[in-house]
């Protein structure tokens, strides 16, 4: 099942610019390996990662297979207004994971 | 696959347990950004393992309840117990591992196929089970029944074995702070586990840490559950007692 | 009798281990990125643009335990505003079969232009990372890293 690790502050003030951590499960399957067979393992990749707060995008990762397995990335956005940051990783084969969180600036 | 060739000074005198006041976890051996890897649980990577079982341990097999049915809060229910396993098991007559413990409910209770050894949901349901004792002090094997299999696991720690005929000990009571090849020798204590290696790119458990130690030295790994290995795992757990569990560790 | 690592033993013997230590066939491709494949990939990102030093710090651990997860650290200096900010960050390596790291899409939203990730690197070897600033300059910073390799492997990958 996958996984993901999520922390974004509960709360923060108007214009701070507040960290986001993340972390998802997922092998990064470079496309470069071969099994015990000697048949090659075909790629299986995160990306990409985008961050969309109430709906406007504010960051984006495009990820090639130099980035290790269970990808972890951090990044910063202006704490503009309460609502929701919506987290979105796109895999090579299965369907994209969303993840939520809900922020309050005061 | 790059190999290369290392040479390695060994001492050939008889191996001594390291004094207590000596012991350090695998932890203290590690870059600094190996253990902040560890020490933020936002960032370990052990953690997704750790999220993983929580929800199995609330998911109910089909016709049965779920570990959380008979468990409840895991908080409460299961903190301390990692710390005493592998732990004597009356019906059997040994010690079991805590894997073992948890699959004995599967099927004992849950009338449930066992997991298999090193699947997703073995290692995760037990890293969530472990995490519970994180911080507290290890005390497996420090009863009279578990005395022989104590025993049993330091005479194959200071075994030589394999092509290089080495011991366990040889590396990990003699000559453990030193540098082979690029890593360098813990004492062994197995603090963290199940533990995230980077090696392995994912969250695994002792047997399998044991089992490549063991091809290390190019000897037979021991086959997964084995009453040896599982002997091992004690003797292990033993020689660490006192010290606190990390569980979820991270481990180059 | 304390034994520890330094105390000298009675006897000693060197003992060459051939082969005992391995890295994980990662990348088992014998195709390799290289030196130029980097300055070529990184050709396509900047154009005719110079890419001068600074304004970006590359944060990575000198001498890393194992190459499958390596933390990285990119700060660039930049006010962040809808003016002055830094609109990409592109990561190159040297020697794993792609060039290619990542691009990190920023803007004035992010407020601060630090990202941290972790990496894959095959080996020892050179790490670029090239910020794009929205008056269209390039910036750069890189780092060298040695790559240590573990000792107990396993029969399979
Ligand atoms: C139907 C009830 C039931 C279910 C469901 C159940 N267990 Fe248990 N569990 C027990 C009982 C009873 C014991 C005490 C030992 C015994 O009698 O088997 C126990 C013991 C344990 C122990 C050892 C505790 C100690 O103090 O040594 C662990 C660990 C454990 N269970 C984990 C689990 C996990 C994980 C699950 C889900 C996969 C689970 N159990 C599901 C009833 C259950
Ligand atoms: C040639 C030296 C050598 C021998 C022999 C050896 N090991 Fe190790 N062991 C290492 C090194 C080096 C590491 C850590 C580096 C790594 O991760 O590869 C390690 C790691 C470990 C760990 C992980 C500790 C932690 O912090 O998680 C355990 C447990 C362990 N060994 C047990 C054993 C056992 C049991 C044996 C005997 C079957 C054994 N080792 C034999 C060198 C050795």
């Amino acid at each position: 099942m996958t996984q993901a690790l999520v922390n974004v502050p509960a709360k923060a003030k108007r214009g701070e610019a507040i960290e986001i951590k993340t972390l998802i499960s997922h092998p990064m399957e470079t496309g470069y390996r071969h099994d015990t067979n000697g048949q090659p393992i075909p790629r299986d990749i995160i990306h990409t990662f985008v961050a969309r707060y109430n709906g406007e995008e504010v960051f984006r990762a495009d990820l090639h297979p130099a980035i290790a397995a269970n990808p972890f990335i951090t990044f910063f956005t202006v704490a503009t207004e309460s609502g929701v940051i919506e987290l979105t990783w796109t895999q090579d084969h299965r369907d994209p994971v969303t993840q939520t969180a809900n922020i309050t600036v005061e | 696959m790059t190999s290369v060739v290392i040479c390695f000074l060994i001492s050939t005198s008889f191996a001594a347990e390291i004094p207590q006041d000596e012991r350090r976890s695998g932890t203290a051996f590690m870059t600094r950004e190996t253990q902040a890897m560890q020490e933020d649980d936002r960032a370990n990577p052990g953690m997704l393992a750790v999220l993983d079982g929580e929800a199995l341990w609330k998911d109910a097999p089909p016709g049965a309840k779920a570990c959380a049915g008979c468990h409840g809060e895991a908080a409460t229910s299961m903190k301390g117990v990692a710390a005493r396993y592998p732990t004597f098991d009356e019906a059997r007559g040994r010690p079991i591992d805590l894997e073992q413990r948890i699959n004995l409910c599967r099927t004992e209770h849950q009338h449930a196929p066992a997991f298999t050894w090193e699947t997703r949901e073995l290692n995760a349901i037990t890293a969530y089970v472990a995490n519970q004792s994180r911080g507290m002090p290890i005390t497996a094997g420090t009863d009279e029944r578990s005395r022989p299999f104590v025993e049993a696991g330091r005479a194959l720690f200071n075994k030589r074995q394999g092509q290089l005929d080495l011991s366990c000990a040889q590396c990990h009571d003699d000559n453990w702070g030193k540098r082979l090849a690029g890593s360098v020798i813990p004492q062994a204590h197995p603090t963290g586990y199940p533990e995230y290696r980077l090696e392995w790119q994912s969250t695994g458990s002792l047997q399998r840490r044991l089992r490549s130690c063991v091809f290390g030295v190019r000897a037979e790994p021991l086959g997964y559950g084995a009453p040896e290995q599982v002997d091992l795992e004690l003797y292990l757990m033993w020689r660490a007692r006192g010290m606190p569990l990390e569980t979820p560790a991270v481990r180059p | 009798m304390k034994r520890s690592p330094t105390a000298a033993p009675t006897r000693r013997r060197f003992l060459a281990v051939a082969g005992g230590v391995a890295l994980a066939p990662l990348f088992v491709r014998s195709a390799r990125a290289t030196p130029a494949t980097m300055a070529a990939a990184i050709r396509e990102v900047v154009g005719e643009a110079p890419v001068r030093e600074g304004k970006v710090t590359l944060e990575l651990p000198p001498l890393v335990e194992n190459g499958n997860a390596v933390p990285m650290t990119v700060t660039v200096e930049s006010p962040m505003t809808a003016a002055e900010h830094v609109k990409r960050i592109h990561v190159f390596n040297e020697k794993n079969p792609q060039p290619y790291i990542a691009t990190f899409h920023l803007g004035p939203r992010a407020g601060k232009a630090k990202i941290s990730t972790r990496v894959r690197l095959a080996d020892s070897q050179k790490v670029v990372a090239i910020a794009e600033l929205s008056d269209g300059s390039f910036w750069s910073a890189s780092a060298d890293m040695i790559v240590t390799l573990a000792a107990c492997v396993e029969e399979t990958p």
